[in-house]
């Protein structure tokens, strides 16, 4: 059984296993510097549809059918799809699954959607209610853009701390038995709100939900930072990365090294024009799928803090001056035994 | 003390932000600007030695220049002008042409009348209804002290 | 037939000039492009209202009247002219009238475009 602690974590005794991730991502992801890590790199943004929202849904289709693929398992083996996307009502989840005939968990958390499916997703195999779940989460450069700022050819400049949108689907599957990395634990985070209002500054806006996720949780299980090999946050770009750094500074926490970004590492800043960094739900579940995964099961890393972060807020809320709240969940996955 | 830590963090991530290079995008946009004025002056002088009047010479410039601007943006050209030129793109009229043809194509799978119909107007709108206003009240104050 | 060179040197330089105005308040205020269109449409009527915009006209040709100031300029003017024909309606008329040609040529030519092309990544 699992064991509550702390205040926010959860420590998992049969400890649920990622068999197989999959990861597709657009043109723009398979030019920057994960793209050797990825399953598949699209050719077209539209994955052969005629929408992008069409395209996204496809998109996680095809990336969800992979990852079961990868597993050795087949639909029927999957007792539930925990999954969702930053588009209104999830629609990029729901229509990308609706064929598969799989029970549906739909969950919305902004970027941080792979966190929390993963994190309900391990509660159900650790709890007896699933043997088999995949977790995904998808997002499209072109949708979002089309949602929640202008039109794509709107002639306008994206500020420095403007983030860019990962177009991908990222899936993983979550056994209780099989071979592969563990999930040991989780700790879910709780909404942290410092008023930041400028949907151009994402990372700021996230920062303080992730770096006090990560106070939480090093308090809730008793570890120091250097416990884990790689602590990476979801989508918080250089601005965010770098303010997670200097809050935890003065709380007396030294990260160091082993703290990255997936929104960092996805694209290169000097080449790939996308400022501040990648942003998106895929952002952090393609490179969970691909980078951090691959890295897990070569023992490069051993011990992972995964920390997807999201911003919680909608065209309309911003239109009527609403601040961004933020989100983090943090999700444990370790070689053992 | 919510708001003083609220402060306190807005003024770290004020530190934490890059800037943007005004000076580099202050020079792209004289250029691009200027350009594009003086391809308008080109059309007018064009017009006016076609025998307009100077009021008509303004009035085909603006149309040959919105026109052009609108292929461009069905073409995807000025959406990437903008991204280079900034304002230098947005403050001439091609830079309004560009903000009703952008969303009208971008909006056109949602149908043509809810979609592109009503979408059409989704940044010119604003600056129509904003301009009539100003003009309606100039034209007040001019009618009483004419 | 294509007029003096200072008649381009004029325009190319106020016209850069009131671009940079824009990429100022762009980068300092994070000001949208929507905003930017409608502040400067709106600056344009109130200057040419007070007859301040017209004699940058003059001097600069296309280089005060392409820019949205002088859109808003137009509508300004037309409201004028239309006043001094017809009496108080032309409060009513004036702007959109002056300014038909072109909203008429975006809104159609956006239409078109609308009917030949698909949505583009960028």
């Amino acid at each position: 059984m699992a064991v509550h602690i702390g205040k926010q974590s959860v420590k998992f005794d049969l400890c649920p296993v990622v068999t197989a991730t999959a990861s597709t991502v657009g043109t723009k992801e398979g030019e920057g510097p994960l793209k050797d890590y990825f399953d598949v790199i699209l050719k077209d943004n539209l994955a052969g549809k005629d929408t992008w929202e069409k395209a996204e849904s496809e998109i996680a289709r095809q990336n969800i059918s992979l990852a079961i693929k990868k597993a050795g398992l087949k639909n029927e083996d999957i007792d539930y799809i925990i999954t969702g996307d930053l588009l209104n009502q999830c629609c990029g989840s729901t229509y990308g699954i609706r064929d598969m005939g799989i029970p549906y968990f739909g969950v919305f958390g902004a970027c941080s959607t792979m966190g929390e499916a993963m994190a309900l997703g391990s509660l159900l195999v650790d709890g007896g209610g699933a043997k088999r779940v995949v977790a995904a989460a998808s997002s499209h450069f072109c949708s979002a853009e089309k949602q929640f700022r202008f039109p794509l050819e709107l002639g306008t400049q994206r500020p420095q701390t403007a983030t860019w949108t990962v177009t991908g689907d990222g899936a993983a599957v979550i056994e209780r038995k099989g071979k592969g990395p563990k999930i040991t634990g989780i700790t879910t985070g709780k909404i942290v709100d410092m008023g930041i209002t400028d949907g151009n500054n994402m990372g700021a806006a996230m920062a303080p939900a992730a770096a006090d996720l990560i106070e939480r949780h090093l308090k809730d299980f008793g570890v120091a930072p250097d416990h884990y090999d790689v602590i990476a946050t979801g989508d918080l770009g250089y601005v965010g990365h770098a303010l997670v750094h200097e809050m935890l500074e003065k709380k007396g926490i030294t990260l160091g090294d082993r703290y990255i970004d997936c929104g960092i590492e996805i694209f290169d800043r000097k080449t790939q024009d996308t400022h501040s960094g990648g942003s998106g739900c895929a952002c952090s579940a393609v490179t969970f799928a691909g980078m951090l995964y691959s890295r897990l099961k070569s023992g490069e890393i051993n011990r992972l803090l995964f920390i997807p972060t999201g911003a919680l807020m909608s065209p309309t809320s911003l239109g009527q001056g609403e601040s961004i709240a933020g989100i983090a969940h943090g999700v444990v996955i370790e070689n053992v035994g | 003390m919510d708001k003083e830590k609220q402060r306190e963090y807005q003024k770290m991530v004020e530190n934490a932000s890059p800037n943007s290079p005004v000076v580099k995008d202050c020079i792209r946009a004289f250029f691009v600007g200027g350009i594009i004025c003086t391809i308008g002056q080109l059309i007018m002088n064009f017009c006016l030695n076609m025998g307009a009047d100077m009021k008509d010479a303004s009035t085909y410039t603006s149309v040959i220049l919105v026109v052009t601007a609108s292929v461009l943006t069905g073409l995807g050209i000025y959406g990437k002008l903008g991204k280079f030129a900034g304002a230098g793109s947005i403050v001439p009229i091609t830079g309004f042409s560009n903000s009703v043809t952008s969303p009208a194509v971008e909006f056109k799978k949602e149908g043509y009348i809810l979609g592109v119909g009503s979408k059409i107007f989704l940044i010119a709108g604003p600056v129509i209804l904003y301009g009539v206003i100003s003009s309606m009240l100039v034209g007040i104050v001019y009618y009483f002290v004419r | 037939m294509w007029g003096d060179v200072m008649d381009y040197i004029k325009a190319f330089i106020v016209g850069g000039i009131i671009c940079v105005i824009g990429q100022i308040l762009i980068d300092k205020t994070k000001l949208t492009s929507a905003r930017i269109l409608v502040l400067f449409v709106v600056v344009g009527c109130i200057l040419g209202g007070l007859g301040l915009y017209q004699p940058l006209v003059d001097f600069a040709g296309a280089g005060a009247s392409v820019p949205l100031p002088g859109f808003g300029n137009l509508l300004a003017r037309g409201v004028k002219e239309e006043i001094d024909q017809v009496g108080a309606l032309g409060i009513l008329t004036g702007g959109f009238k002056a300014s038909a040609a072109g909203i008429s040529a975006a809104i159609v030519s956006a239409f078109i475009m609308s009917l030949i092309f698909d949505p583009k990544e960028k």
